[in-house]
């Protein structure tokens, strides 16, 4: 057998065996550090901070569970958000994470490690990349073999579409429940292929697991039943699905339902019931084939057909009956808006609101995968060649999670994995048949042909065919894979059966390079996405001083720190919800609403009173003893995701709940523009929302032309009055801005009489005053 | 898998003769065919369909008042019962091709690994 390059014979297997497990070792530690390391960018451009808004409510409950125990965290109300509904704080919320953080606090501090509980908040995420990696690469290792799974695994740990929520200081459910995801898949493709219950066991640990840390659990539940049912299907139902499939929904729904804010979920809602039909349908399959095992007679085979048929016809029909019944509920809106992407906004505007639940652009598909966007139709194809149970698990996978990552952006998360997966399968397949140095035989006046063509000068892969199609007596193919197949389809004749291979050291090379080149960009584009888009914290904001140096807007800590500072310590503050984690988090105030979007009336009341004129405002505000008002204002620094620009989702809110006093059409100008200059329409310019962003604007420029630098328009010069609020405080670059509720006037008048009155407004006073002259 | 009981019912309706023989085919060829251990097994199988059936009357006749605990005491039946079946199949000498890698041992100690876990949560449920 000739060699394209020599090898080494006196190695003994076990040798080389303990070699390659050392090596993936240590290319696995590699790999973690690589995944840990590339998170870090926030923690050093910037510093250990909690990140965006979701986080501050993780971080504040896990305050809560580090320092009074976890019985006190789950019997947590907490009276200061929602004002004055206040929330059921340990029944709403997916524990996991809080939990992890929590054992992990409790652990370091039993070994007299006393690290801060937000330095453990800050670095969960990047640590449980790690595992990430690891999981995903035991579940590429039962794909193809252990080098897929290395690929694997530095894939997923470097690639932008998981960094986007696993940054150091990200600290959210997703940060533990991709590596929950992965790990469960890999435990149900582990019970599968061993038929072990053991194996379905821990999956259903880990899904109880998955269903405590993220409301994405919901991807498992359908996921392993629909490809359960694919395999039925495909006629492959055996024993060993059967032990596995059962195993994991009865300890796994069971388990489920011990979480509090899931509760009867599992068999109550429509999403939950594909698993239970599943489970149904097994145990009848299962019992059909035992029964057949025993007779043989052909009669009683159909008659079992039958029977089979007719209790699934029967199953589906109790199914929809009980739904019609209302013993199941339906299906919910947030299913609904994955099918119909224009569901949410007619519907359900605060789920549209979000920017996250926004479909996905198609560039953000090569930001966040890149090259492996281009690989990962191939693996699935490598999927198709073996298809095995596993295989097609992989391809359920890919075909689902690329419908719902086209739909949602957060979705892209559940999509990144099986990317990495199978375009590790790709990639280690293409590595596999080029690395290899086994050569097809050929005789030998062959092969000197072979070797007198390669350097001729011809495309390498050419002479390749060429010989290929020379030698044409043997047929031994050395490397059957889907590129060798390529290659010789792609040959121009076709008349005899070719010999299939790679000849020559250099085109071996050729191919490597290439690949390697390619993984080389990878990493740069990964490393340059994650520095440069996802590591912003978003509480922080950078700018660039003309000298390159880096400038810290510090805006958001400032009002925060202030508020803790010169506002009592029950001091309503209200502001958009986007805003009352961090409230609570940073500022420690009671808030109206927060990101917790339960209560859709009390966002509108707030959406109300933010896009109505300030006498209709001032009730609402008075009556939720709303102390403070926080707005923020991006229009001096330029700063796009301020509150005008969130403006139309709270009018839109509001006018869900109060359609006849809030109307979307008034706010735009005549002619269908959003407007904030002075063509701006009126129920726009008398909004409280305008008044408090404007107010004293023009002043800044001290009679120049005010300009808002995010809608670059020019702000009329006599800017709004408020009679009802005063300015409070404004932050150094008008980011924030607050204002103070005043309260009723000590001599009963209303606030726009008194302020007149103060300022010295003759005409409205001298007007009642010259009446009761007349009378006297 | 619990043969008698829910298979009487589906199997009468086409035509009662060839039904009827070909049922007292498959006892016959149950009897047979079948180890004493498997038979054993069926017998637990058989208590639990019979527990669960009864707790499901139950909950639809009188109620299911306190539905954790009915679904603590459903889901330990079913569940109990899955594990037993896939006990059964692991250790059915038919299936020897299929479960190459679990012995005898292994699959017990799988289902005693399972039915412990399962009765933690079960516990736990009760309320």
């Amino acid at each position: 057998m000739s060699t394209a390059y020599p090898l080494p014979t006196n190695i003994s297997p076990t040798t080389v065996a303990n070699t390659a497990s050392l090596l993936r070792i240590v290319a696995f530690g590699l790999i973690s550090g690589a995944a840990i390391a590339s998170r870090l960018f926030a923690v050093i451009n910037f510093e250990s901070i909690i990140h965006e808004f979701d986080p501050w409510f993780n971080y504040r409950a896990t305050r809560v569970l580090a320092a009074k125990g976890f019985y006190e965290f789950w019997n947590w109300f907490d009276p200061t958000a929602w004002y004055p509904l206040g929330r059921v704080v340990g029944g709403t919320v997916y524990p996991g994470l809080m939990a992890t953080s929590g054992v992990i606090y409790n652990f370091l501090h039993y070994f007299n490690l006393p690290v801060d509980i937000r330095n453990i908040c800050v670095l969960l995420a990047p640590g449980f990349s790690a595992l990430t990696a690891w999981a995903t690469y035991m579940f590429t290792a039962e794909m193809k073999d252990p080098s897929a799974g290395l690929l694997a695994a530095a894939f997923i740990g470097i690639v932008p579409g998981y960094i986007s929520r696993s940054v150091a200081g990200s600290y959210d459910n997703e940060a533990i429940a991709i590596f929950l995801l992965m790990f469960t898949f890999y435990l149900w493709i582990k019970a599968l292929k061993l038929g072990s219950a053991l194996f379905g066991t821990l999956a259903a640990v880990f899904y109880f697991y998955m269903v405590a840390a993220w409301g994405g659990y919901a991807f498992i539940t359908n996921m392993i039943p629909v490809h359960a049912l694919v395999l039925l299907l495909m006629g492959r139902f055996s024993g060993r699905l059967y032990v596995a499939y059962c195993s994991w929904y009865a300890i796994g729904t069971l388990s489920s339902m011990q979480v509090p804010f899931v509760g009867f979920q599992p068999v109550r809602t429509s999403e939950h019931m594909g698993a239970l039909g599943v489970f149904g349908l097994l145990q009848i399959v299962a019992f059909a084939s035992l029964v057949r095992s025993h007779v043989s007679s052909k009669q009683f085979q159909n008659l079992l057909a039958i029977s089979v048929v007719t209790m699934g016809v029967l199953g589906a029909g109790a199914f929809v009956v009980m739904t019609y019944k209302g013993w199941i509920a339906p299906w919910t809106g947030r299913f609904y808006s994955l099918w119909d992407t224009g569901y949410a906004k007619k519907y359900i505007p605060i789920i549209a609101s979000v920017s996250e639940h926004q479909p996905t652009a198609w560039p953000s598909f090569f930001m966040d995968l890149q090259l492996l966007i281009f690989l990962f139709p191939a693996g699935v194809i490598m999927c198709f060649r073996e298809l095995r149970d596993e295989h097609v698990f992989v391809i359920i996978y890919a075909v689902v999670a690329s419908y719902f990552a086209g739909v949602m952006v957060r979705l892209m998360l559940t999509l990144t994995p099986v990317v990495c997966v199978s375009a590790a399968v790709a990639l280690s397949t293409l590595l596999d048949t080029y690395v290899e140095a086994k050569e097809p035989d050929v005789p030998e006046e062959r092969m000197e042909a072979n070797g007198s063509s390669a350097p001729d000068g011809k495309k390498t892969k050419k002479a390749g065919g060429a010989v290929g199609s020379q030698a044409s007596t043997t047929a031994v193919a050395a490397a059957s894979s889907a590129i060798s197949d390529f290659v010789s389809a792609t040959r121009s004749s076709a008349s005899t059966p070719r010999q299939k291979g790679i000849w020559g050291a250099d085109t071996r090379l050729v191919i490597l390079l290439n690949a390697i080149g390619m993984l080389v960009f990878f990493v740069f584009h990964c490393t340059w996405v994650t520095s440069n888009a996802y590591s912003s914290p978003s509480v922080v904001l950078a700018s660039t001083n003309p000298d390159g140096s880096q400038h810290i807007i510090d805006d958001y800590r400032e009002a925060y720190y202030w508020l803790r500072m010169n506002t009592p310590q029950d001091a309503v503050v209200m502001s958009w919800w986007d805003y009352g984690y961090q409230i609570a988090g940073m500022a420690d105030r009671v808030t109206l609403v927060d990101n917790n979007t339960w209560n859709n009336t009390h966002i509108a009341t707030v959406g109300k009173a933010m896009s109505s004129p300030e006498e209709v405002a001032y009730p609402i505000l008075r009556k939720h003893d709303v102390d403070y008002v926080l707005v923020i204002f991006g229009g001096l620094l330029g700063y796009s995701g301020d509150d005008i620009n969130k403006f139309l989702w709270m009018v839109r809110i509001a006018q869900g709940v109060w359609p006849d006093e809030i109307q979307e059409p008034n706010y735009f100008t005549p002619q269908g523009e959003y407007r904030v200059d002075d063509r701006a329409s009126e129920a726009m310019k008398t909004s409280l929302m305008y008044k408090m962003s404007y107010y004293r604007f023009s002043e800044l420029y001290g009679g120049g032309n005010a300009v808002d630098r995010v809608r670059n328009q020019q702000i009329p010069k006599v800017g709004p009055t408020l009679d009802y609020l005063e300015e409070a405080f404004t932050t150094e670059n008008w980011i924030v801005r607050i204002y103070k509720v005043r309260k009723e006037d000590t001599l009963g008048r209303d606030l726009k009489t008194a302020n007149a009155f103060a300022q010295g407004k003759k005409k409205k006073r001298s007007k009642p005053v010259s009446r009761r002259r007349a009378i006297v | 898998m619990a043969p008698k009981s829910s298979s009487s019912f589906t199997f009468t309706k086409p035509s009662s003769q060839s039904a009827s023989s070909s049922l007292s085919a498959l006892l016959s060829a149950y009897t047979t065919q079948t180890t004493p251990r498997l038979k054993f097994i069926d017998a637990f199988l058989v208590f639990l369909l019979s527990s669960g059936v009864l707790q499901f009357v139950y909950c639809v006749l009188v109620t299911n008042f306190p539905f954790n605990a009915f679904l603590a005491g459903f889901s330990s039946t079913v569940g109990q019962f899955v594990l037993t079946a896939s006990l059964r199949q692991q250790v059915n000498p038919e299936n020897k091709v299929e479960f190459k890698e679990v012995s005898h041992e292994r699959a017990f100690a799988d289902f005693v690994l399972g039915s412990i876990v399962l009765h933690f949560f079960v516990y736990n449920f009760l309320g």
